[in-house]
């Protein structure tokens, strides 16, 4: 006889195993020696996924609807395939950002944000205490049906049994405190409990052999195996369909969604990411268990089609649940240590799933739900306080105690309206809306912070809708109403059809909308705006983790600088003082410093503080906490550049192209303008030459063509002899002329001229270069007059050079005055610190548009009557230079038909300078 | 009849030793400082050869060279251009533009003097 006794002894007895299993393996943790460290127990630790939802539901859901439980355990095998890619990335980063949860892992993404952790674990709590209950409600079950044996009696409704007598609470009460005893003996930076590990590995054990022995008694102990059970079966019509995939266009849509949500479920279930990434030792591991967490799958569903099937066949009228097939049949075959062992079975798969479950959500509600608020809570003081991890062990205890508390009330209002297998999928539903965010934060650098929150706050509130109020509107909690005519009538609203969207079933409808707004939201609000600089630069460490933790640990996380006097005590109030002084020691070590206390107030240290932190309270707390200490930089230009250049790198790769075409463009510009400027010059120079080679010739052709003329005909009448002769002399006069003026023009211009400037009477050199003209004046009967006034103002000049001047000046004068009426006057006045010289004539005038032109080499002023202009071309631009030199300028004012004033002044050296005469300026 | 020479320059001094020269040989010389006075006189009585400066104010040489080419009534009127542009280039735009012949400045006397008997031989 199997007597409450036993069973509850058994059970302990049981859990009693479980914890020495956890112990040994923290002990050997401790000292180094790793029990878990192989990818076998990782495979099996996976296999939390099965809860008394598979133990039992499976059998359950297939009496029901035949190989419809499959898309469960499709979703995951589809999953994990994927694994190599998503898990590995994910893995990576929580290692590297020290993330505890799913929370943490959201928060920490999305710029290290307190309200998006909080958000995630409302939704994970929220989402998931109906999968809790729904453990809770099999193990109880379970045990209540035990308590008949041999008599097979079906437990009574929750609600019709008062609350003492209620097996589910007690079974809620001793889970909690063993999930406290297993999950909370202390705070770990990395928040890993190897222990445990190998607790829920070994349960995974138990309850696949237990389902296995069912099955194998089931198969070829009450039939005579596979083969003689759907034979029979198919003889009998209504369990025939269940061989099949059911009918109808909702048949492959459930199948569909339900793979796609337990797809998402395997990666996003709190105690998955659990197991999967925070206690996962070596991300090698995900390689076996890619193909081994599947076998697992398989295994454990062989038999449920043949218990189904033999279940249906023993029980026919449907007096019992089908959900109870696994201890139900052994029960009704007497055979005692089966029941004992499927029960075993059962409580070990619900306990795993409880005692995981509730440890992370724990972690999430304290590091991201309570901790948030009592440090913004001033008046709890709780910076001061000395130590805190024991608080924050105190938090996780009431948290662990708070969730199964929940839990088990959910069961009471609305545990018993749905089977195990339809609770289950409500959970998976709520996790899934992680998975915008999540695989989004993965992969899309232009995710934000904002985008994250209004997907996950639109998805949690459809799903909330369509899913978790109608479960209470089932249970009597809402009116039933609400359901079939929608709230206030709106039939449009119904949660079931919502926006008449009809011919789903619940969930797929729920998953539906929930996703449609949480992904829309995501991406639509994502789009509207750049992402914060602190979400750009997380978006680097995580969409390019695996190129930033190619070797040591590089995680740009705070910047600025604390000492470590303030950094360890710190650390050491939450993680405790002793644990936060080894660990600081250990890193003392790595950097190669003698002591803790020597360690270089830096960002490397900040960082090791804050991620210390980020494993006892989560990343966004330790953030908070430690940012209250350190003097944060702004950041640097360097760092700037660099997170544009990462965070963006497609954007800056386009815009870097974009400013090298510029940039070539505007090189080809510069380029082709200094071609043009090049070719100008060399034309330039071309004329130049050009133009020198014409003056040159001109003469020459002179000399040669009368030399020749002479030389041929010695008969030339003498008249015309002398006429060729002087001829000759006066062109190679010119010539000779031409040639000194290009050389002194030439050296003016190189700088190679020689300037004796010397203190000078300008009074005096302008009579002295009338005098040296006038000859030129008589002999072309043009009048000279000179002005000079009675001032004697005195220059710093170069004689000569400034004889050079005047003379050019008046020659010109004469040049273009008609002979016999000319009138050239010179007039010297002073006035402004300046000596003016003005040569005024009476010939025929310079046309505006040539008043500068006749200051360019080669470019004299044309005779209009003759067309041919006299001189070389050179006088007046060798005498402007000779002005500009001694700090003066040298202009014309001209009318045509009124005569032209050549005009230059210099500046007058003051009365009283005692600057003697003839000092050598020297060569410029 | 002896050939009508005009001489097209302003350089006095050339323009002195081009007549002396082609006076020797026996032609009927004319002479015109610039390119205007040049077309008019040509105008009032056409020359068998025109000898052209290239570097004129007003019209350059070959602006007349090419203005002679232009006027039917012109047709047949050798041109000798003259220049102290020694260039290649130029040498070919006076060709192209229609001169029968290119001298350098400065020239050989008895050499001109050959290439305008030359130029001047009855044609066919």
């Amino acid at each position: 006889m199997l007597q409450g006794w036993v069973i509850v002894a058994v059970s302990f007895a049981y859990l009693g195993a479980l914890f020495a299993i956890a112990s040994y393996g923290d002990r050997r943790a401790e000292a180094g020696r790793s029990i878990i460290a192989n990818p076998y127990i990782y495979a099996l630790s996976l296999a939390v996924y099965c809860t008394t939802w598979t133990f039992y539901g499976s059998v359950g859901r297939a009496a029901s609807s035949g190989i419809g439980f499959l898309p469960v355990y499709l979703g995951p095998t589809l999953m994990v395939a994927l694994w190599w890619y998503v898990m590995r990335k994910i893995i990576r980063i929580s290692k590297a950002q020290r993330i505890t949860s799913i929370a943490d892992f959201i928060a920490t993404r999305y710029g290290k944000s307190q309200m998006l952790g909080g958000l995630v674990t409302v939704i994970a709590v929220v989402g998931v205490i109906p999968y809790i209950a729904l453990q809770l409600k099999a193990i109880s079950g379970g045990f209540t049906i035990l308590l008949h044996y041999p008599a097979i009696v079906m437990p009574d409704k929750a609600a019709a049994v008062p609350l003492v007598s209620d097996s589910a609470l007690y079974v809620a009460a001793v889970l909690a405190a063993f999930t406290v005893l297993f999950g909370t003996r202390h705070l770990d930076a990395t928040e890993r409990h190897e222990g445990l590990v190998a607790a829920i590995a070994f349960e995974s054990l138990v309850k696949l052999v237990a389902f296995l022995a069912v099955g194998a008694f089931v198969t070829f102990g009450v039939y005579g195996g596979f083969a003689d059970i759907f034979t029979r079966a198919a003889k009998v019509p209504s369990l025939e369909a269940l061989m099949t995939v059911p009918g109808g266009g909702g048949g492959y849509a459930t199948w569909a969604f339900l793979t796609f949500l337990s797809m998402l479920s395997i990666l996003f279930l709190p105690r998955q990411f659990q197991i999967s990434v925070v206690e996962n030792v070596d991300e090698d591991h995900i390689e076996k268990a890619t193909w081994l967490f599947p076998l697992y799958l398989l295994l454990i569903n062989v038999f449920v089609l043949p218990v189904a099937l033999g279940g249906l066949m023993r029980f026919t009228g449907g007096g019992v649940d089908a959900d109870t097939f696994v201890l139900t049949v052994p029960m009704a075959e007497r055979a005692e240590g089966l029941t004992l062992l499927a029960f075993l079975g059962g409580l070990s798969a619900g306990s795993g799933m409880v005692i995981v479950e509730t440890i992370a959500l724990s972690t999430m509600v304290c590091n991201d739900l309570v901790m948030p608020v009592l440090l913004r809570l001033s008046a709890l003081r709780i910076n001061q306080r000395r130590d805190l991890s024991g608080l924050l062990i105190a938090i996780r205890r009431l948290a662990i105690a708070a969730i199964l508390l929940l839990a088990y009330v959910y069961f009471r209002v609305a545990g018993e309206a749905y089977a195990l297998v339809s609770i289950g999928l409500i959970s998976f539903a709520a996790v899934a809306q992680f998975a915008p965010a999540i695989l989004g934060g993965l992969y899309w650098r232009n995710a934000t912070r904002s985008g994250a929150v209004a997907g996950l706050l639109g998805g949690f509130a459809v799903w909330a809708y369509t899913l978790l109020l109608p479960s209470f509107a089932r249970s009597g909690w809402l009116p039933a109403s609400f359901l079939t005519e929608g709230p206030l009538g709106l039939g449009l609203l119904r949660p079931h059809q919502l926006f008449g969207l009809a011919g789903l079933d619940d969930i797929s409808h729920g998953v539906l909308w929930s996703m449609l707004a949480n992904a829309g939201l995501y991406v639509g609000v994502s789009l509207t705006g750049p992402p914060s600089h602190a979400v750009s630069m997380q978006a680097t460490l995580f969409v390019d983790v695996f190129r930033h933790t190619q070797g040591a640990e590089r995680t740009r996380l705070l910047r600025g600088s604390a000492s470590v006097h303030e950094l360890l005590p710190l650390v050491g109030r939450f993680l405790g003082p002793e644990r936060a002084r080894e660990a600081f020691a250990a890193y003392a070590r790595r950097r190669g410093v003698a002591s803790p206390e020597a360690l270089p107030a830096d960002a490397g240290l900040v960082q090791f503080a804050e991620t210390q932190l980020a494993g006892a309270i989560g990343g966004a707390s330790a953030r908070v906490v430690v940012a209250s200490v350190v003097q944060e930089e702004p950041p640097g230009l360097d760092e700037v550049m660099d997170i544009l250049d990462e965070a963006s790198q497609a954007r800056a790769y386009s815009r870097e192209l974009e400013q090298k075409s510029r940039e070539l463009e505007a090189a080809t510009t510069g380029l082709r303008a200094a071609n043009e400027r090049l070719q100008e010059l060399d034309r330039m120079k071309d004329d130049f030459m050009s133009t020198v080679t014409h003056e040159l010739r001109t003469p020459l052709t002179s000399i040669r063509a009368f030399s020749e003329i002479l030389l041929e005909d010695p008969h030339i009448e003498l008249g015309q002899r002398t006429l060729f002769r002087s001829i000759i002399v006066k062109e190679t006069e010119r010539l000779t002329r031409l040639i000194n003026q290009m050389l002194d023009m030439a050296k003016i211009e190189s700088g190679n001229a020689e300037w004796r400037a010397a203190e000078l009477d300008l009074r005096e050199v302008v009579a002295e270069s009338a005098e040296a003209t006038s000859q030129l004046f008589s002999e072309a009967r043009v009048a000279l007059t000179l002005l000079l006034g009675e001032s004697a103002p005195r220059v710093m000049a170069d004689r000569d050079r400034l004889m050079q001047v005047l003379i050019n000046l008046l020659s010109n004068a004469v040049k273009f005055c008609q002979p016999g009426r000319g009138l050239v006057e010179i007039r010297l006045t002073t006035m402004g610190g300046q000596a003016r010289v003005d040569v005024k004539d009476n010939g025929p005038g310079i046309p505006r548009h040539q008043h500068e032109t006749i200051f360019e080499k080669f470019r004299q002023g044309g005779d209009s009557a003759t067309g041919k202009p006299r001189g070389t071309g050179l006088g007046l631009p060798i005498s402007r230079r000779i002005v500009e030199h001694f700090g003066g300028r040298l202009w014309v004012e001209s009318e045509p038909g009124h005569g032209a004033t050549f005009t230059f002044v210099l500046p007058v050296e003051p009365v009283a300078a005692d600057v003697p005469a003839g000092v050598e300026i020297g060569a410029t | 009849m002896s050939s009508r020479i005009l001489i097209i320059d302003d350089e006095p001094n050339i323009v002195l030793s081009l007549e002396f020269l082609m006076k020797r040989e026996g032609y009927d010389v004319a002479v015109a400082g610039d390119g205007e006075v040049a077309l008019r006189a040509m105008a009032e009585r056409r020359p068998d050869l025109v000898i052209l400066d290239v570097m004129m104010p007003k019209l350059n040489g070959f602006e007349v060279c090419q203005r002679i080419r232009a006027e039917p009534a012109f047709r047949g009127v050798r041109v000798l251009m003259l220049t102290a542009k020694g260039r290649e280039t130029e040498m070919k735009k006076g060709l192209e533009l229609g001169a029968d012949a290119y001298v350098t400045k400065p020239f050989s006397t008895k050499e001109l003097v050959a290439e305008i008997r030359r130029l001047l031989e009855p044609r066919g």
